[in-house]
Protein backbone atom coordinates (compact mmCIF):
# COMPACT_ATOMS: atom_id res chain seq x y z
CA UNK A 1 0.00 0.00 0.00
CA UNK A 2 1.40 3.25 -0.95
CA UNK A 3 1.20 6.34 1.95
CA UNK A 4 -1.52 8.39 1.88
CA UNK A 5 -2.61 11.49 2.94
CA UNK A 6 -6.07 11.68 5.49
CA UNK A 7 -7.50 14.96 6.30
CA UNK A 8 -7.80 15.96 10.17
CA UNK A 9 -9.44 18.98 9.79
CA UNK A 10 -8.23 22.14 8.34
CA UNK A 11 -5.06 22.08 10.87
CA UNK A 12 -3.84 18.68 10.52
CA UNK A 13 -2.76 16.29 8.37
CA UNK A 14 -2.44 12.21 8.68
CA UNK A 15 0.27 10.33 6.72
CA UNK A 16 -1.11 6.45 6.64
CA UNK A 17 1.48 4.03 5.92
CA UNK A 18 -0.76 1.07 6.42
CA UNK A 19 -3.80 0.00 8.88
CA UNK A 20 -1.73 -2.28 11.36
CA UNK A 21 0.55 -2.76 14.05
CA UNK A 22 3.62 -3.46 12.18
CA UNK A 23 7.34 -2.36 13.69
CA UNK A 24 8.37 -2.33 9.81
CA UNK A 25 5.13 0.18 8.92
CA UNK A 26 6.27 1.92 12.62
CA UNK A 27 10.16 2.32 11.05
CA UNK A 28 8.71 4.02 8.26
CA UNK A 29 6.78 6.87 10.06
CA UNK A 30 10.08 7.54 12.05
CA UNK A 31 12.04 8.05 8.99
CA UNK A 32 9.05 10.23 7.80
CA UNK A 33 9.05 12.38 11.06
CA UNK A 34 13.07 12.66 10.61
CA UNK A 35 12.74 13.75 7.22
CA UNK A 36 10.39 16.53 8.00
CA UNK A 37 11.87 17.52 10.98
CA UNK A 38 15.41 18.05 8.57
CA UNK A 39 13.21 20.53 6.17
CA UNK A 40 12.12 23.01 9.99
CA UNK A 41 9.46 24.06 7.74
CA UNK A 42 7.79 27.01 9.66
CA UNK A 43 4.16 26.79 10.73
CA UNK A 44 3.94 23.46 12.10
CA UNK A 45 2.84 22.92 15.85
CA UNK A 46 3.38 19.36 16.72
CA UNK A 47 4.27 16.05 14.94
CA UNK A 48 2.84 13.13 16.35
CA UNK A 49 4.28 9.57 15.68
CA UNK A 50 1.40 6.53 15.93
CA UNK A 51 1.38 2.87 15.01
CA UNK A 52 1.28 3.39 11.59
CA UNK A 53 1.02 6.92 10.60
CA UNK A 54 2.61 10.56 11.00
CA UNK A 55 0.04 13.36 12.54
CA UNK A 56 1.16 16.97 11.47
CA UNK A 57 -0.69 19.23 13.32
CA UNK A 58 -0.28 22.99 11.58
CA UNK A 59 -0.99 26.49 11.70
CA UNK A 60 -2.92 26.91 8.03
CA UNK A 61 -2.66 30.87 8.52
CA UNK A 62 1.17 30.15 8.50
CA UNK A 63 1.76 26.98 6.76
CA UNK A 64 0.11 26.21 3.05
CA UNK A 65 -1.80 23.35 3.65
CA UNK A 66 -0.68 21.87 -0.32
CA UNK A 67 3.35 22.72 0.35
CA UNK A 68 2.73 20.66 3.62
CA UNK A 69 0.97 17.92 1.87
CA UNK A 70 3.65 17.84 -0.82
CA UNK A 71 6.49 17.83 1.55
CA UNK A 72 4.77 15.31 3.87
CA UNK A 73 4.25 12.79 0.32
CA UNK A 74 8.14 13.24 -0.01
CA UNK A 75 8.85 12.41 3.43
CA UNK A 76 6.92 9.18 3.37
CA UNK A 77 9.84 7.86 0.53
CA UNK A 78 12.36 8.49 3.05
CA UNK A 79 14.50 5.18 3.38
CA UNK A 80 14.56 3.09 6.50
CA UNK A 81 17.42 3.66 8.78
CA UNK A 82 18.87 0.26 10.00
CA UNK A 83 20.11 0.75 13.27
CA UNK A 84 19.58 -0.44 17.09
CA UNK A 85 16.92 0.93 18.74
CA UNK A 86 17.26 4.23 20.14
CA UNK A 87 17.52 3.33 23.87
CA UNK A 88 17.32 0.22 25.94
CA UNK A 89 15.24 -0.24 28.93
CA UNK A 90 14.67 -2.64 31.54
CA UNK A 91 12.14 -1.66 33.66
CA UNK A 92 11.23 -3.61 37.41
CA UNK A 93 7.61 -4.27 37.96
CA UNK A 94 6.01 -6.65 40.77
CA UNK A 95 3.68 -8.95 39.38
CA UNK A 96 0.27 -9.96 39.96
CA UNK A 97 -1.16 -9.93 44.24
CA UNK A 98 -2.82 -6.21 44.76
CA UNK A 99 -0.63 -4.65 42.46
CA UNK A 100 -1.36 -6.94 39.18
CA UNK A 101 -5.28 -7.81 40.29
CA UNK A 102 -5.97 -9.30 36.58
CA UNK A 103 -2.57 -12.08 36.45
CA UNK A 104 -4.94 -15.17 37.73
CA UNK A 105 -7.59 -13.97 35.25
CA UNK A 106 -5.05 -13.94 32.17
CA UNK A 107 -3.66 -17.05 33.58
CA UNK A 108 -6.15 -18.98 33.32
CA UNK A 109 -8.17 -16.91 30.04
CA UNK A 110 -4.55 -18.28 28.33
CA UNK A 111 -4.92 -21.55 29.84
CA UNK A 112 -1.46 -21.15 31.25
CA UNK A 113 -0.05 -20.46 35.09
CA UNK A 114 0.77 -17.28 36.43
CA UNK A 115 4.82 -18.13 36.23
CA UNK A 116 4.38 -18.34 32.64
CA UNK A 117 2.50 -15.18 31.69
CA UNK A 118 5.10 -13.76 33.89
CA UNK A 119 8.35 -15.38 32.03
CA UNK A 120 6.68 -14.58 28.96
CA UNK A 121 6.03 -11.01 29.30
CA UNK A 122 9.50 -10.60 30.93
CA UNK A 123 10.97 -12.40 27.41
CA UNK A 124 9.60 -10.31 25.35
CA UNK A 125 11.79 -7.72 23.63
CA UNK A 126 9.23 -4.77 23.04
CA UNK A 127 9.49 -1.86 20.41
CA UNK A 128 8.18 1.55 22.10
CA UNK A 129 5.88 2.06 18.81
CA UNK A 130 4.34 5.34 20.45
CA UNK A 131 3.37 7.67 23.38
CA UNK A 132 -0.04 9.07 23.46
CA UNK A 133 -3.24 8.88 25.41
CA UNK A 134 -2.22 10.44 28.49
CA UNK A 135 1.33 12.44 29.05
CA UNK A 136 4.41 9.84 28.73
CA UNK A 137 2.03 6.48 28.06
CA UNK A 138 4.07 4.06 26.52
CA UNK A 139 2.02 1.66 23.68
CA UNK A 140 4.68 -1.14 23.40
CA UNK A 141 4.48 -4.44 21.41
CA UNK A 142 4.22 -6.82 20.55
CA UNK A 143 3.26 -9.86 23.20
CA UNK A 144 3.27 -13.43 21.96
CA UNK A 145 0.08 -14.55 20.39
CA UNK A 146 -1.03 -16.93 22.90
CA UNK A 147 -1.13 -13.89 25.31
CA UNK A 148 -3.39 -11.66 23.22
CA UNK A 149 -6.85 -11.07 24.70
CA UNK A 150 -9.75 -8.62 23.73
CA UNK A 151 -9.93 -5.72 27.01
CA UNK A 152 -12.43 -6.16 29.57
CA UNK A 153 -15.80 -6.09 29.07
CA UNK A 154 -16.23 -3.32 31.70
CA UNK A 155 -13.96 -0.72 31.82
CA UNK A 156 -12.47 -0.06 35.00
CA UNK A 157 -13.01 3.55 36.09
CA UNK A 158 -9.92 3.62 38.26
CA UNK A 159 -6.40 2.25 36.99
CA UNK A 160 -3.60 3.59 39.72
CA UNK A 161 -0.82 5.18 38.56
CA UNK A 162 2.41 2.88 37.21
CA UNK A 163 0.11 -0.09 36.45
CA UNK A 164 1.29 -2.36 33.71
CA UNK A 165 -1.37 -3.82 31.32
CA UNK A 166 -2.22 -6.02 28.55
CA UNK A 167 -4.97 -6.01 25.66
CA UNK A 168 -4.40 -7.33 22.60
CA UNK A 169 -0.77 -7.38 21.49
CA UNK A 170 -0.05 -4.47 23.44
CA UNK A 171 1.54 -3.62 26.88
CA UNK A 172 1.27 0.04 28.39
CA UNK A 173 2.12 1.31 31.55
CA UNK A 174 0.07 4.06 33.10
CA UNK A 175 1.87 7.21 34.29
CA UNK A 176 -0.99 8.55 36.10
CA UNK A 177 -4.44 7.20 37.36
CA UNK A 178 -7.18 6.76 34.67
CA UNK A 179 -10.20 5.06 33.93
CA UNK A 180 -8.88 2.09 31.39
CA UNK A 181 -10.17 -1.69 30.06
CA UNK A 182 -7.04 -3.23 29.92
CA UNK A 183 -6.25 -6.62 31.95
CA UNK A 184 -3.65 -5.23 34.89
CA UNK A 185 -0.82 -7.42 35.86
CA UNK A 186 1.53 -5.68 38.06
CA UNK A 187 3.03 -2.16 39.06
CA UNK A 188 6.16 -0.66 38.63
CA UNK A 189 8.43 1.79 40.56
CA UNK A 190 9.12 3.71 37.70
CA UNK A 191 8.01 7.20 36.67
CA UNK A 192 7.60 7.36 33.18
CA UNK A 193 6.87 11.50 32.84
CA UNK A 194 8.32 13.63 34.82
CA UNK A 195 8.07 17.88 34.56
CA UNK A 196 11.05 18.05 36.00
CA UNK A 197 12.98 16.76 33.56
CA UNK A 198 12.44 19.52 31.17
CA UNK A 199 14.45 18.05 28.30
CA UNK A 200 13.27 14.69 28.29
CA UNK A 201 9.35 14.45 30.15
CA UNK A 202 8.93 11.42 29.15
CA UNK A 203 11.08 8.86 29.90
CA UNK A 204 10.30 6.83 26.85
CA UNK A 205 10.64 7.48 23.15
CA UNK A 206 9.09 5.55 19.91
CA UNK A 207 11.33 3.48 18.55
CA UNK A 208 13.14 2.49 21.95
CA UNK A 209 13.07 -1.02 23.50
CA UNK A 210 11.82 -2.50 26.83
CA UNK A 211 11.83 -5.24 28.60
CA UNK A 212 10.28 -5.83 32.12
CA UNK A 213 12.13 -7.54 35.11
CA UNK A 214 10.53 -9.22 37.87
CA UNK A 215 10.89 -7.68 41.34
CA UNK A 216 8.88 -8.78 44.91
CA UNK A 217 6.99 -6.80 46.33
CA UNK A 218 9.84 -5.69 49.16
CA UNK A 219 11.89 -4.73 46.46
CA UNK A 220 9.24 -2.77 44.13
CA UNK A 221 8.97 -1.04 47.45
CA UNK A 222 12.39 0.14 48.36
CA UNK A 223 12.73 1.52 44.70
CA UNK A 224 9.37 3.48 44.91
CA UNK A 225 10.81 4.88 47.83
CA UNK A 226 14.02 5.72 46.09
CA UNK A 227 12.42 7.21 43.36
CA UNK A 228 9.88 9.23 45.80
CA UNK A 229 13.19 10.83 47.17
CA UNK A 230 15.09 10.90 43.99
CA UNK A 231 17.87 8.45 45.27
CA UNK A 232 17.13 6.55 42.39
CA UNK A 233 15.96 7.68 38.83
CA UNK A 234 15.99 7.57 34.46
CA UNK A 235 19.83 5.66 34.62
CA UNK A 236 19.07 3.08 37.00
CA UNK A 237 16.69 1.70 34.56
CA UNK A 238 18.92 1.53 31.84
CA UNK A 239 19.24 -2.28 30.35
CA UNK A 240 22.93 -3.25 31.53
CA UNK B 1 -3.54 38.75 46.22
CA UNK B 2 -6.73 37.03 45.72
CA UNK B 3 -8.80 34.42 47.59
CA UNK B 4 -10.67 32.30 46.43
CA UNK B 5 -13.96 32.51 49.06
CA UNK B 6 -15.72 29.82 47.14
CA UNK B 7 -15.63 27.89 43.83
CA UNK B 8 -18.90 25.33 43.80
CA UNK B 9 -17.73 24.07 40.14
CA UNK B 10 -14.88 23.56 38.49
CA UNK B 11 -13.00 26.27 36.84
CA UNK B 12 -9.36 26.10 35.46
CA UNK B 13 -6.14 28.61 34.54
CA UNK B 14 -6.32 28.49 30.57
CA UNK B 15 -3.77 30.57 28.08
CA UNK B 16 -2.64 29.32 24.43
CA UNK B 17 -2.34 26.02 25.47
CA UNK B 18 0.94 23.24 25.49
CA UNK B 19 1.77 23.12 21.99
CA UNK B 20 4.69 20.96 21.13
CA UNK B 21 4.26 18.10 23.32
CA UNK B 22 1.49 15.99 21.95
CA UNK B 23 4.17 13.95 20.68
CA UNK B 24 4.77 12.86 24.61
CA UNK B 25 1.26 12.37 24.85
CA UNK B 26 0.77 15.79 26.63
CA UNK B 27 -2.36 17.42 25.50
CA UNK B 28 -3.48 21.06 24.05
CA UNK B 29 -5.23 22.04 26.71
CA UNK B 30 -5.19 26.08 26.53
CA UNK B 31 -8.99 28.11 25.97
CA UNK B 32 -12.10 26.55 24.43
CA UNK B 33 -12.60 29.96 23.27
CA UNK B 34 -9.25 31.91 22.08
CA UNK B 35 -11.05 34.75 21.11
CA UNK B 36 -12.60 35.09 24.41
CA UNK B 37 -9.66 34.89 26.36
CA UNK B 38 -8.27 37.75 24.14
CA UNK B 39 -11.28 39.63 24.32
CA UNK B 40 -11.53 39.22 28.10
CA UNK B 41 -7.42 39.99 28.13
CA UNK B 42 -7.76 42.94 25.79
CA UNK B 43 -10.17 44.76 27.88
CA UNK B 44 -7.92 43.92 31.38
CA UNK B 45 -4.85 45.64 29.16
CA UNK B 46 -3.03 41.86 28.77
CA UNK B 47 -1.77 40.46 25.96
CA UNK B 48 -4.45 38.73 24.12
CA UNK B 49 -3.08 34.80 25.32
CA UNK B 50 -2.09 35.79 29.23
CA UNK B 51 -3.37 33.27 31.32
CA UNK B 52 -7.14 33.63 32.52
CA UNK B 53 -9.99 31.83 34.57
CA UNK B 54 -12.14 29.77 32.66
CA UNK B 55 -15.63 29.62 34.14
CA UNK B 56 -17.99 26.75 33.53
CA UNK B 57 -22.20 26.53 34.47
CA UNK B 58 -20.85 28.66 37.60
CA UNK B 59 -18.33 31.25 38.15
CA UNK B 60 -16.51 31.99 41.95
CA UNK B 61 -16.32 34.29 44.69
CA UNK B 62 -12.86 36.16 45.03
CA UNK B 63 -11.81 38.34 47.33
CA UNK B 64 -8.77 41.06 46.81
CA UNK B 65 -6.40 42.29 49.13
CA UNK B 66 -4.79 44.67 46.45
CA UNK B 67 -6.20 46.60 44.09
CA UNK B 68 -7.03 44.63 40.85
CA UNK B 69 -8.59 45.24 37.54
CA UNK B 70 -10.70 42.18 36.56
CA UNK B 71 -12.14 41.46 33.10
CA UNK B 72 -15.33 39.43 32.63
CA UNK B 73 -16.10 38.12 28.81
CA UNK B 74 -19.57 35.97 28.45
CA UNK B 75 -23.08 36.22 29.45
CA UNK B 76 -23.42 35.55 33.29
CA UNK B 77 -24.62 38.05 36.15
CA UNK B 78 -21.42 39.32 38.80
CA UNK B 79 -21.54 42.16 41.61
CA UNK B 80 -18.59 43.30 43.50
CA UNK B 81 -19.60 43.96 47.33
CA UNK B 82 -17.12 46.25 48.99
CA UNK B 83 -16.28 45.92 52.79
CA UNK B 84 -19.46 47.42 53.92
CA UNK B 85 -21.09 44.61 52.34
CA UNK B 86 -22.68 46.81 49.78
CA UNK B 87 -22.75 45.54 46.68
CA UNK B 88 -22.82 46.73 42.92
CA UNK B 89 -23.84 45.14 39.56
CA UNK B 90 -21.28 44.55 37.00
CA UNK B 91 -21.31 44.71 33.36
CA UNK B 92 -19.88 41.67 31.02
CA UNK B 93 -17.74 42.72 28.40
CA UNK B 94 -16.14 45.22 30.57
CA UNK B 95 -13.54 45.65 33.06
CA UNK B 96 -13.64 47.16 36.34
CA UNK B 97 -11.49 48.13 39.33
CA UNK B 98 -11.84 46.35 42.39
CA UNK B 99 -10.53 48.23 45.60
CA UNK B 100 -8.75 46.03 49.05
CA UNK B 101 -11.18 44.17 50.28
CA UNK B 102 -13.96 43.70 47.52
CA UNK B 103 -15.21 40.61 46.57
CA UNK B 104 -16.23 39.40 43.26
CA UNK B 105 -19.23 37.48 43.09
CA UNK B 106 -19.78 35.29 39.84
CA UNK B 107 -23.30 33.83 38.92
CA UNK B 108 -24.15 31.07 36.83
CA UNK B 109 -23.18 31.46 33.03
CA UNK B 110 -25.66 31.92 30.46
CA UNK B 111 -22.72 31.46 27.84
CA UNK B 112 -21.40 27.77 29.12
CA UNK B 113 -18.71 29.07 29.36
CA UNK B 114 -16.86 32.73 30.66
CA UNK B 115 -13.41 34.11 30.61
CA UNK B 116 -12.15 36.36 34.02
CA UNK B 117 -8.89 38.27 33.35
CA UNK B 118 -7.18 40.20 35.65
CA UNK B 119 -4.67 43.29 34.68
CA UNK B 120 -1.11 41.77 34.97
CA UNK B 121 -2.25 37.88 34.26
CA UNK B 122 -2.67 35.53 37.08
CA UNK B 123 1.44 34.78 38.61
CA UNK B 124 1.69 31.17 37.53
CA UNK B 125 4.75 28.79 37.06
CA UNK B 126 4.44 27.75 33.19
CA UNK B 127 4.53 23.88 32.84
CA UNK B 128 5.82 22.89 29.84
CA UNK B 129 5.35 25.94 28.23
CA UNK B 130 1.80 26.92 29.38
CA UNK B 131 -0.06 27.82 32.50
CA UNK B 132 -3.15 25.37 31.23
CA UNK B 133 -4.78 23.56 33.84
CA UNK B 134 -4.86 19.75 32.67
CA UNK B 135 -5.55 17.90 36.33
CA UNK B 136 -5.72 14.76 35.17
CA UNK B 137 -1.88 14.94 34.86
CA UNK B 138 -1.69 17.73 37.42
CA UNK B 139 -0.06 20.15 35.01
CA UNK B 140 -0.19 23.81 35.12
CA UNK B 141 -2.74 25.77 36.79
CA UNK B 142 -2.56 26.14 40.62
CA UNK B 143 -0.22 22.88 41.21
CA UNK B 144 -2.12 20.71 38.96
CA UNK B 145 -5.58 20.64 40.35
CA UNK B 146 -8.76 22.51 39.07
CA UNK B 147 -9.80 26.31 41.31
CA UNK B 148 -10.98 25.49 44.87
CA UNK B 149 -11.80 27.48 47.83
CA UNK B 150 -9.04 28.54 49.97
CA UNK B 151 -6.36 28.57 46.81
CA UNK B 152 -4.45 31.90 46.86
CA UNK B 153 -4.01 33.66 43.90
CA UNK B 154 -0.80 36.03 42.92
CA UNK B 155 -1.41 38.36 40.50
CA UNK B 156 1.53 39.35 38.40
CA UNK B 157 2.73 42.93 37.99
CA UNK B 158 2.32 45.43 35.49
CA UNK B 159 -1.33 45.63 35.54
CA UNK B 160 -3.37 48.92 35.55
CA UNK B 161 -6.15 50.21 36.88
CA UNK B 162 -8.01 50.75 33.75
CA UNK B 163 -11.66 50.22 32.64
CA UNK B 164 -12.63 49.66 28.77
CA UNK B 165 -15.73 48.27 27.95
CA UNK B 166 -17.07 46.67 24.06
CA UNK B 167 -20.00 48.22 22.74
CA UNK B 168 -21.70 45.25 21.23
CA UNK B 169 -21.24 41.27 22.65
CA UNK B 170 -19.02 39.52 20.01
CA UNK B 171 -20.60 37.84 17.45
CA UNK B 172 -19.63 33.95 17.88
CA UNK B 173 -21.23 32.87 14.79
CA UNK B 174 -24.85 30.46 13.56
CA UNK B 175 -26.03 28.10 11.32
CA UNK B 176 -24.80 24.55 11.17
CA UNK B 177 -21.17 24.20 12.62
CA UNK B 178 -18.80 23.45 9.52
CA UNK B 179 -17.01 20.35 9.44
CA UNK B 180 -14.08 18.70 7.04
CA UNK B 181 -14.96 15.13 6.88
CA UNK B 182 -12.08 12.35 7.82
CA UNK B 183 -9.88 11.18 8.15
CA UNK B 184 -11.82 8.22 8.41
CA UNK B 185 -15.30 8.99 6.38
CA UNK B 186 -14.37 5.86 4.53
CA UNK B 187 -15.53 3.71 7.81
CA UNK B 188 -19.06 4.88 7.47
CA UNK B 189 -21.72 3.74 5.40
CA UNK B 190 -23.12 6.11 3.06
CA UNK B 191 -26.17 6.10 4.98
CA UNK B 192 -24.64 7.03 7.93
CA UNK B 193 -22.97 9.92 6.31
CA UNK B 194 -25.76 11.04 4.77
CA UNK B 195 -27.91 10.75 8.92
CA UNK B 196 -24.77 12.98 10.03
CA UNK B 197 -24.78 15.94 7.67
CA UNK B 198 -28.49 16.16 7.70
CA UNK B 199 -29.91 14.98 10.82
CA UNK B 200 -30.14 17.67 14.34
CA UNK B 201 -27.68 16.26 17.48
CA UNK B 202 -28.26 17.34 20.83
CA UNK B 203 -25.21 17.70 23.57
CA UNK B 204 -25.88 15.09 26.23
CA UNK B 205 -25.02 15.10 29.90
CA UNK B 206 -21.69 13.64 29.06
CA UNK B 207 -19.97 17.00 28.35
CA UNK B 208 -16.36 18.37 29.73
CA UNK B 209 -13.23 20.18 28.29
CA UNK B 210 -12.03 16.39 26.86
CA UNK B 211 -14.97 16.64 24.46
CA UNK B 212 -18.88 16.52 23.56
CA UNK B 213 -21.21 13.00 23.51
CA UNK B 214 -23.48 13.70 21.46
CA UNK B 215 -27.55 11.86 21.29
CA UNK B 216 -29.10 11.80 17.86
CA UNK B 217 -28.97 9.41 15.40
CA UNK B 218 -26.85 5.89 15.41
CA UNK B 219 -23.68 6.27 12.59
CA UNK B 220 -23.87 2.93 11.64
CA UNK B 221 -19.86 1.61 10.72
CA UNK B 222 -19.30 -0.07 7.46
CA UNK B 223 -15.69 -1.57 8.37
CA UNK B 224 -16.13 -1.96 11.83
CA UNK B 225 -15.57 0.16 14.71
CA UNK B 226 -11.67 -0.39 15.91
CA UNK B 227 -8.65 1.35 13.77
CA UNK B 228 -5.16 1.36 14.83
CA UNK B 229 -5.19 4.16 16.65
CA UNK B 230 -3.83 7.58 14.87
CA UNK B 231 -3.73 11.08 15.33
CA UNK B 232 -6.65 12.38 17.05
CA UNK B 233 -6.95 16.53 17.68
CA UNK B 234 -9.45 19.50 19.01
CA UNK B 235 -12.72 19.01 16.89
CA UNK B 236 -12.66 15.45 15.50
CA UNK B 237 -15.77 13.75 15.69
CA UNK B 238 -15.02 10.15 16.87
CA UNK B 239 -17.41 7.65 16.39
CA UNK B 240 -16.86 4.74 19.11
CA UNK B 241 -18.84 0.73 18.22
CA UNK B 242 -22.29 2.46 19.74
CA UNK B 243 -22.92 4.79 16.73
CA UNK B 244 -22.46 8.15 19.58
CA UNK B 245 -20.36 10.49 18.24
CA UNK B 246 -17.81 12.11 20.05
CA UNK B 247 -16.86 15.78 19.51
CA UNK B 248 -12.96 16.11 21.38
CA UNK B 249 -11.83 19.32 22.65
CA UNK B 250 -9.25 21.19 23.79
CA UNK B 251 -8.41 18.54 26.76
CA UNK B 252 -8.46 15.50 24.33
CA UNK B 253 -6.13 12.43 24.13
CA UNK B 254 -3.08 12.59 21.53
CA UNK B 255 -4.48 9.44 19.85
CA UNK B 256 -7.57 7.74 19.69
CA UNK B 257 -8.50 4.10 18.55
CA UNK B 258 -12.46 5.13 17.25
CA UNK B 259 -12.60 6.31 13.90
CA UNK B 260 -13.58 10.09 13.05
CA UNK B 261 -16.09 10.51 10.49
CA UNK B 262 -15.43 14.06 10.02
CA UNK B 263 -13.75 16.96 11.93
CA UNK B 264 -15.10 20.32 13.33
CA UNK B 265 -13.23 23.78 11.50
CA UNK B 266 -10.90 25.90 13.60
CA UNK B 267 -13.34 28.70 13.04
CA UNK B 268 -16.34 26.95 14.58
CA UNK B 269 -14.47 24.78 17.24
CA UNK B 270 -15.40 27.96 20.02
CA UNK B 271 -19.05 27.50 19.24
CA UNK B 272 -18.72 23.80 20.78
CA UNK B 273 -16.91 25.26 23.42
CA UNK B 274 -19.99 26.94 24.62
CA UNK B 275 -22.25 24.20 23.85
CA UNK B 276 -24.14 23.07 26.92
CA UNK B 277 -26.29 19.40 27.56
CA UNK B 278 -29.10 20.25 25.00
CA UNK B 279 -27.85 22.30 22.63
CA UNK B 280 -29.10 21.12 19.48
CA UNK B 281 -26.63 21.35 16.57
CA UNK B 282 -26.14 20.25 12.83
CA UNK B 283 -23.15 19.88 10.79
CA UNK B 284 -22.54 20.67 7.06
CA UNK B 285 -19.39 19.60 5.12
CA UNK B 286 -16.67 22.41 3.64
CA UNK B 287 -13.32 22.08 1.63
CA UNK B 288 -10.10 22.96 3.28
CA UNK B 289 -10.21 26.53 1.41
CA UNK B 290 -13.58 27.50 3.30
CA UNK B 291 -12.12 26.69 6.20
CA UNK B 292 -9.14 29.04 5.71
CA UNK B 293 -10.99 31.89 4.59
CA UNK B 294 -13.11 31.17 7.86
CA UNK B 295 -10.48 31.24 9.96
CA UNK B 296 -8.85 34.72 8.42
CA UNK B 297 -12.82 36.13 8.77
CA UNK B 298 -12.56 35.08 12.56
CA UNK B 299 -8.81 36.41 13.06
CA UNK B 300 -10.04 39.97 11.29
CA UNK B 301 -13.60 39.74 13.56
CA UNK B 302 -11.50 39.48 16.48
CA UNK B 303 -9.48 42.62 15.67
CA UNK B 304 -12.16 44.53 14.92
CA UNK B 305 -13.84 43.46 18.10
CA UNK B 306 -10.75 44.58 20.37
CA UNK B 307 -10.29 47.60 17.88
CA UNK B 308 -13.97 48.96 18.68
CA UNK B 309 -13.43 48.92 22.95
CA UNK B 310 -14.43 51.89 24.15
CA UNK B 311 -13.37 53.40 28.16
CA UNK B 312 -15.63 53.24 30.71
CA UNK B 313 -17.30 50.48 32.51
CA UNK B 314 -20.61 51.73 34.62
CA UNK B 315 -23.12 52.00 31.73
CA UNK B 316 -24.50 49.19 30.80
CA UNK B 317 -25.91 48.87 27.17
CA UNK B 318 -28.37 46.05 27.69
CA UNK B 319 -30.12 47.03 24.11
CA UNK B 320 -26.58 46.00 22.50
CA UNK B 321 -26.48 43.20 24.62
CA UNK B 322 -29.88 41.68 23.74
CA UNK B 323 -29.76 42.73 20.29
CA UNK B 324 -26.85 41.14 19.62
CA UNK B 325 -28.89 37.62 20.12
CA UNK B 326 -25.59 36.40 21.73
CA UNK B 327 -26.53 32.84 23.27
CA UNK B 328 -29.38 32.52 20.45
CA UNK B 329 -26.44 32.53 17.94
CA UNK B 330 -24.48 29.87 19.67
CA UNK B 331 -25.32 26.83 18.38
CA UNK B 332 -28.84 26.73 17.28
CA UNK B 333 -28.78 24.69 14.30
CA UNK B 334 -31.12 26.45 11.34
Amino acid sequence: MNPRLLDLGDGALTLEFGERIDPALNARVMAARDALAALKLEGIVDVVPAYCSLTVHFDPLRLDRKILAARLLEAAQAPVQKSAPATRWLIPVTFGGEFGPDLAEVAQATGRSEPDVVAAICAAELRVFLIGFLPGFPYLGELPAWLHLPRRATPRTVVPANSLAIAGPQVAVYPWQSPGGWHLLGRTPVRLFDVADADRPALLAPGDSVRFKAVSDDEFRRLAAGVAASECGRKDWLAP
Amino acid sequence: MIEVVDCPLPASFQDAGRPGYRHLGVPLSGALDPQWLAIANALAGNPPQTVALEMRLLGPKLRTSTPVTVALAGDFSARIEDTAGQSRPTANWCSHVLTAGETLCVGSLRSGIGYLAVGGGFDLPPVLGSRSTYARAGLGGIDGHMLRAGDRLKVGAGGAAISLRLPHAPDIGRGPIRVIPGPQRDYFTDAAWQQFIGAEFVVSREADRMGLRLDGPRLEHARGADIVSDGVTPGAIQVPGDGRPIVLLADCQTVGGYPKIATVIGADLPRLGHALPGHKLRFVAVSADEALAARRDAARRLAECIAGMVPGGAELDLDALYGANLIDGVIDAD
